[in-house]
């Protein structure tokens, strides 16, 4: 019974991480209808943008809140600036395009950064320097909940209600919903499509930036192709919680992380992998749009 | 005249590929100089580079100056074949230093061995690649013998009854060695009381970790590569599990620390070569190799080093640099007194030697003990 409690809290904390970068995924899905593959990427951009600044400013000399703080805005920025100009450079020339070049177009942007990332960084794995110390907030018996678990949930609890509020409360939000319905009625309304766009891919990408840094706390190696399998798997909590759906994203996310962590626990950690395609391919059978999703039709 | 320049710039290269010099003699060596063990194929070739300059300085082989292709395999099996066919068939090196990988040596060593040229592995541990055929030797010790070291040490030194065994299972280096220790645990009386699996590049451990932690081991074998051991011993540690956790040589990395942290200190690793050896051998290594590289050399320098020395040393001793006479004269090498012990290739054309226990303290790798075959 401890050993379950204790892989529900570890599948949570695993889950929590897909969250943040699922919500990325599921966001450029809700307004562009792309699937933007080199959001992995900006995500592994951004550990090594708050790697670099972290050993070059001696940031990580002093753990703490603060560090945490200024290491979160550091890769939010990064992943900000890369998000945009890999809009503005890759996927605005092809707006008008079939969807197939665009989702080739980003396949090629993920492989770029991967690779380019090899040539730059390096491809030996790097440590992430010590952003806060761990701490164990309570234990029963041999559970543990330790504050690094508990940080990485509420972080993203925060930035998918945030998120919501964008969406649901703000003019900024109304005017992304109304690109998402219909992009070209939306501008004759007075709404710059282009602008949203842009602004979507910053959110997108700096809740990447969230994401790196809180994987780089937990897991502290981080090599140019860390964001491949969290990458995939992300997308697949996207798709299976409803692409373009927040909620949708969390949830799936969650799904994800507990039964990753179960099917290690209680079968192998060679199904650890296999699951999530295995999930991806019974959702897309049973349930096209996913859990939180609605079914539209496709206008020919 | 776009297409003569074409033309020109597709035979250039070729030309200029014929042009080789005739007193020179060209070892290949293929490593991993980028890709996630990128610290093994370095150290590798840092070894080989100071072995071959000194052996330049000294006047080279047969009065001829030794040169050196080094190709990168980005530790992927199949780079590896490549660039062992572009070693032999291209650059017409006479004999290859192979990589740090067991794995990369399987797909490489075959190639070697069709086009009948002497391939000398560091550091493949694995038992099938010298099984490859009679040009294929290694400077290594093979993967039985780690596991039965760490199995002999934990039951001899530290008393274990119950060990469990984290192995990468898509590794057939960390299989080989679980395997082992296993059968030989058993054998001396211990029990295995969990064997879980994970798979390089993984990041979390937790789920195979709680498991154990219920089974309650004295010990946990944990023979991966620093990548995923650091994180292992971190994420044990924070699991509350205090037993030690044992390794082999793929543990030797300055970035097991710095990924493990405080994590990592208190566990042993079984090793080829100890920097605390006051053997003048090695403190002389030592010596040579931090002037070269202003750094401390690991058991991969090390073992490159006595491979490059052996390779070598054979061809000296050769009646001429055909690939039969240099791999006849590999297959005598005797008492070979290298940096990583007194080195025989056996009839399988493996080295006896022994081995050493290391625990990590730091930076620091503190010697234990020795423990011979």
């Amino acid at each position: 019974m401890q050993d379950f409690i204790q892989h529900i809290i570890n599948g949570i904390s695993l889950g929590s991480i897909y969250a943040l970068i699922a919500l990325g995924y599921t966001m450029v899905y809700g307004i562009l209808k792309m699937i933007n593959f080199a959001h992995s990427d900006v995500y592994m951009v951004g550990a090594f943008a708050a790697y670099y600044v972290a050993r070059f400013f001696g940031i990580d000399a002093s753990p703490g809140i603060a560090t945490l703080i200024t290491l979160l805005v550091v890769s939010m920025v990064c992943c900000s600036l890369l998000g945009l100009a890999i809009e503005r450079l890759a996927y605005r020339p092809l707006r008008n395009a079939p969807k197939l070049n665009v989702l080739i177009t980003a396949i090629g942007v993920s492989l770029f950064l991967e690779y380019a990332g090899q040539v730059v960084f390096g491809a030996d794995p790097k440590v992430f320097p010590e952003v806060m110390k761990d701490m164990v907030l309570f234990n029963i018996g041999d559970v543990e909940l330790k504050s690094f678990d508990v940080t990485v949930l509420i972080v993203s609890v925060l930035a998918m209600l945030g998120l919501q509020f964008l969406i649901f409360k703000t003019k900024l939000g109304r005017a992304m919903r109304a690109v998402s319905a219909n992009a070209s009625v939306a501008s004759l309304l007075g709404v710059n499509p282009d602008r949203i766009i842009a602004f979507t891919f910053i959110v997108g990408s700096s809740l990447a930036g969230v994401g790196s840094v809180l994987v780089g706390m937990k897991y502290p190696k981080i090599d140019p192709l860390m964001g491949m399998m969290i990458g995939l798997k992300a997308f697949v909590a996207a798709v299976l919680g409803g692409i373009g759906n927040v909620g949708g994203a969390v949830l799936g996310a969650l799904i994800m992380g507990l039964s990753e962590e179960m099917v290690v626990a209680y079968l192998s950690s060679t199904y650890r992998d296999a699951l999530a395609f295995g999930i991806l391919i019974v959702i897309l059978i049973f349930k096209p749009a996913g859990l939180l999703g609605k079914y539209t039709v496709e206008k020919v | 005249m776009k297409r003569l320049l074409l033309a020109l710039v597709l035979v250039l290269p070729l030309l200029s590929g014929c042009t080789k010099k005739e007193n020179e003699i060209v070892i290949g060596e293929y490593d991993s100089l980028t890709g996630s063990d990128a610290t093994f194929g370095l150290s590798s070739n840092k070894g080989v580079r100071l072995a071959l300059d000194e052996i330049n300085a000294a006047g080279g082989v047969k009065g001829k100056k030794i040169s050196l292709v080094t190709l990168d395999d980005q530790g992927k099996n199949e780079e590896a074949a490549a660039a062992t066919t572009r070693l032999i068939t291209q650059n017409k090196v006479v004999a290859i230093i192979g990589g740090v990988a067991s794995g990369r040596s399987k797909a490489a060593a075959p190639i070697a061995q069709t086009h009948k040229v002497p391939f000398v592995s560091p550091a493949s541990t694995n038992p099938d690649v010298t099984k490859v055929g009679d040009y294929v030797f290694r400077v290594c010790f093979i993967d039985p013998f780690q596991g039965y070291v760490m199995a002999k040490f934990a039951t001899e030194n530290l008393k274990m009854k119950k060990a469990a065994i984290l192995r990468d299972v898509k590794n057939d280096y960390s299989v080989g060695l679980a395997d082992v220790f296993a059968a030989e645990f058993k054998k001396r009386g211990g029990e295995i009381v969990a064997d879980l699996s994970y798979q390089a590049g993984d990041i979390d451990f937790k789920a195979q970790l709680t498991q154990i932690r219920s089974k309650n081991p004295e010990g946990i074998y944990v023979p991966g590569y620093y990548t995923e051991v650091g994180l292992i011993a971190q994420q044990a540690r924070q699991l509350g599990i205090k037993v030690p956790l044992m390794g082999g040589d793929g543990w030797d990395s300055d970035k097991l620390s710095e990924i493990g942290k405080e994590a990592i200190n208190g566990n042993y690793y079984s090793n080829h070569y100890t920097t605390e050896s006051s053997d003048p051998a090695v403190t002389e290594f030592i010596k040579k190799f931090k002037a070269k590289y202003n750094e401390t050399p690991d058991a991969l320098a090390a073992l490159a080093y006595d491979a490059a020395k052996i390779l070598v040393a054979a061809m000296e001793r050769a009646p001429d640099l055909s690939g039969k006479a240099i791999r006849d004269e590999l297959a005598k090498t005797k008492d070979f007194g290298g940096v990583t012990g007194k080195i025989t290739l056996n009839e399988n054309r493996d080295a006896v030697k022994s081995a050493v226990i290391i625990q990590v303290d730091g930076s620091n790798r503190k010697y234990i003990t020795t423990i011979t075959p």
